[in-house]
């Protein structure tokens, strides 16, 4: 076989990775090159205007990126706490083990944006369940949508409670595929659980618990949904983030070049920003 | 022969009791939903329409999702199709995203659907992508019948793109067993030295609302508040402001601008009368129901519709809701006219006028084009013409959750509405404060120019911020004037002034 005939056979592979990934990226740089809007319809060139606008004049923008990463750090955090705690829970022999395993798989299962409403109705100020239960023990009703910093930990709570699950489940996997001699060994030095926990488990568990965190980044720096339902970014723009702000400027407003400047400009951070955490993460977490 | 006598008084007297079953016909029986008037007959009728045969063709529509707008798109659909054979494809849309499910394959010049659904202000940004409505239809009976203010939201520069389906206006929506109550009147009078009334101006509304709120005033057990208004930022909220700046800022004595001074194309949403009324609301904030600050439009039509508020201002849904005959509040609510303000903000003498303003706007709402590019525009008309006729309208316009409201001068007599069970002097108050609107030579018109999106949501976002105490009203709205220069910039001052030009005519009577 020479050389031409490998490379027929690596040209479809070859094809379908332009197709969906590399094309887009251009497609979305040119257009972020334009100014496409509702009222100028045409990929037209219009530089780095956009680009200027977007760093010299649009706050919100930041505003909503830090939001943004406040949002997705603190339940990410929240996420794997949670998350590796249900794993060791079910990784021991308990009780119901597979019935349990498959109960706190069940959020991650729901629909998000049914899940959202259901969750939007719990805590609807004062028709929601949540304000009436509490009022039944004196407890004054809670503004869960309504006030600009609770309204941030009510889409914590909606965030942790659908993607904890994930987590959980990756975690477990780790667990399970741990090899047994480490434990063995600690048990025979007499080693109390948590020594057990803090000096075998979860080192072992180091290099999973780094690909769980940072995929959970990756999804949860795209939080669109529950925003979206929830709250609509509001009140104000205390919830904003940045993928809903790209979104209201592109199919709310129509500013596609702009949106898809917004939307580059996002790519390349957050490769730049989860490329730096995973190597933060490694240092921190594995100990050569 | 007295015997025959009183048989035919009989028969006579009968068909006068049971008028509404006089009207069923063939019809009615086949389409349930037009029982109270049968067909009626017209160049749409369902007479006409089953002359026509649309048999192996289909029509693609996308409207908003079900029930405002969706319900009646659907139902109309199955109705035209039973009566042409036609197969009928609707496709439900969320209201935020029927712009650019439009836009997107206009401008890629593509055609999905035949007929699209969207709100009259789009009107700007979609007509060169629209079919003209033919004249025959323009010229047709069901047709002369649309308010002049209607057929002026409905087309621009005399050219009509969006067939008349609905007919918008803000206006407030009160408790009538509470504004009324003697015992309330005089408990009012001792505690604040004012007239319990229907609210003549906001600050009146306010101090009402702030007195009714957080306690239960109607003995079911429930705490109620002072009103329910749409708050939610992007959720239409930019309409429930211009609104309440209307009477601030609407002056009769300086034509050439409500939004933009004509002339210098300045925006004036930051001048004293618009701050004044975003001060109001953001006072509003303490009388609405506990998570008032994140209403929509859904949610406000509920707690309205529901018995929750003293009141309540938007369209006509919350108050067609509420008068349904299963409503907590049915025939206990009364509409007038927005409230007024007793200065108006001069923008040529930059001072207050002093004196009662009052503004009436005609906010835009549901309109619907078919696409240039449609294969099947007769049949397209021939639905959106059906979906009108007078049968379906008059059905429509009697249910709240179709969104469907009134936009004809016939739905502006009391009979209309005292049939389908309001009480008369409801009725009377409902159709008086509508024909005065109509009547008004102060209304404001919705924003129309291209980036109609781009300027309502950097001012919804401005308010929102103010609402929810992250800017004062001064500020959030000096940030959305920059904004408006931003756009204004991006888009041209000489093509926001042209398109400006047809609104600004509407509001100074000169169209």
């Amino acid at each position: 076989m020479n050389f031409k005939h490998k490379f027929v056979f690596l040209f479809p592979g070859l094809f379908v990775l332009i197709g969906i990934l590399i094309f887009p990226i251009i497609f979305t740089i040119r257009l972020s090159l334009s100014g496409w809007n509702s009222y100028t319809p045409e990929m037209n060139f219009i530089g780095i205007t956009n680009y200027i606008r977007l760093f010299t004049d649009d706050p919100r923008f930041w505003e909503s990126f830090f939001r943004l990463s406040f949002l997705s750090v603190t339940t990410v955090i929240l996420q794997y706490v949670i998350g590796f705690a249900l794993a060791l829970m079910v990784w021991r022999e308990i009780k119901f083990k597979r019935f349990f395993r498959v109960i706190f798989l069940i959020p991650m299962m729901t629909t998000p944006v049914i899940m959202t409403v259901i969750w939007r109705t719990f805590f609807h100020e004062s028709l929601g369940p949540v304000n009436d239960l509490l009022g039944n023990i004196g407890v004054k009703p809670i503004l869960w949508l309504s006030d600009p910093v609770i309204a941030k930990f009510t889409v914590i709570i909606v965030e942790v409670w659908q993607w904890t699950p994930f987590m959980f489940l990756l975690l477990l996997a780790g667990l399970l595929s741990l090899p047994k001699e480490p434990f063995l060994a600690a048990a025979i030095d007499g080693a109390s659980p948590f020594r057990k926990f803090v000096y075998v488990t979860f080192p072992l568990m180091a290099p999973i618990s780094i690909g769980a965190i940072i995929i959970r980044l990756i999804e949860a720096s795209k939080i669109m949904d529950t925003v979206f339902v929830l709250t609509s970014g509001g009140p104000g723009t205390a919830t904003e983030t940045s993928s809903f702000y790209i979104y209201i400027k592109g199919l709310r407003e129509f500013q596609m070049g702009y949106a898809a400047t917004l939307s580059f400009t996002y790519l390349v951070i957050m490769i730049i920003s989860l490329t730096i955490i995973a190597k933060v993460l490694t240092k921190l977490m594995i100990k050569e | 022969m007295k015997t025959i006598k009183t048989c035919v008084t009989a028969l006579i007297s009968a068909l006068l009791v049971f008028s509404p079953v006089a009207y069923a016909d063939k019809w009615s029986d086949q389409f349930p939903h037009i029982k109270t008037t049968g067909d009626i007959p017209g160049e749409c009728s369902y007479e006409s329409m089953s002359k026509k045969d649309y048999s192996g063709k289909t029509l693609k529509i996308n409207t908003h999702a079900v029930p405002v707008m969706g319900e009646p798109t659907a139902l109309h659909a199955e109705q035209f199709a039973k009566l042409t054979g036609a197969k009928v494809d609707v496709t439900h849309t969320p209201a935020g995203d029927l712009y650019a499910k439009a836009m997107v394959p206009f401008q890629a010049g593509q055609a999905p659907y035949d007929i699209v659904f969207g709100f009259s202000n789009f009107i700007n940004d979609w007509r060169r992508y629209l079919e003209p409505v033919p004249k025959k239809y323009v010229e047709m009976k069901q047709m002369q019948d649309v308010t002049p203010s209607h057929i002026g939201v409905a087309s621009w520069d005399g050219v009509m793109y969006q067939f008349p389906v609905d007919g918008d206006r803000h206006y407030l929506k009160y408790r009538k067993d509470v504004i009324d109550n003697p015992e309330y009147q005089k408990q009012y009078k001792l505690a604040t030295g004012k007239e319990l009334r229907v609210p003549q101006t906001w600050k009146e509304y306010g101090e009402m609302a702030a007195y009714f709120n957080n306690w239960d005033w109607d003995g079911d057990g429930e705490k109620e508040y002072g009103s329910a208004e749409v708050m939610k930022k992007d959720d239409l909220m930019y309409a429930a402001f211009y609104s309440r700046s209307a009477a601030y800022s609407k002056n009769p004595k300086t034509p050439g601008g409500f939004f933009f001074d004509l002339e210098t194309m300045t925006p004036l949403i930051n001048n004293p009368g618009f701050v004044e009324a975003l001060t109001d609301w953001v006072a509003a904030t303490k009388y609405v129901p506990p998570g008032g600050i994140n209403f929509g439009l859904g949610d406000e039509i509920g707690s309205f519709g529901g018995g929750q508020t003293l009141f309540s201002f938007s369209w006509d849904d919350a108050f067609v809701a509420a008068m349904q005959p299963d409503s907590p509040i049915n025939n206990k609510v009364g509409a007038a006219q927005l409230p007024g303000a007793m200065k108006v903000w001069n923008r040529k003498s930059n001072s207050w006028d002093e004196g009662f303003n009052q503004a009436p706007f005609f906010v835009w709402g549901w309109a619907v084009g078919v696409a240039k590019k449609s294969k099947e525009k007769e049949m397209a008309f021939d639905y959106l013409c059906f979906f009108a006729n007078e049968a379906n309208h008059q059905a429509d316009i009697g249910i709240g959750r179709f969104g469907v409201n009134p936009f004809r001068n016939d739905d502006f007599k009391a009979e209309v509405w005292t049939q389908i069970g309001w009480d008369k002097d409801i009725a009377e108050s409902y159709v008086d404060t509508l024909a005065k609107m109509e009547e008004s030579k102060n209304r404001v018109f919705p924003l129309r120019v291209p980036g109609t999106f781009e300027f309502n949501a950097a001012l919804a976002t401005a308010a929102a911020k103010a609402l929810a105490g992250q800017l004062s009203p001064q500020d959030a709205l000096d940030e959305a004037a920059k904004q408006w220069n931003d756009i204004l910039n991006r888009v041209g001052k000489d093509n926001v002034r042209k398109a400006y030009s047809v609104g600004v005519a509407m509001e100074d009577n000169k169209l």
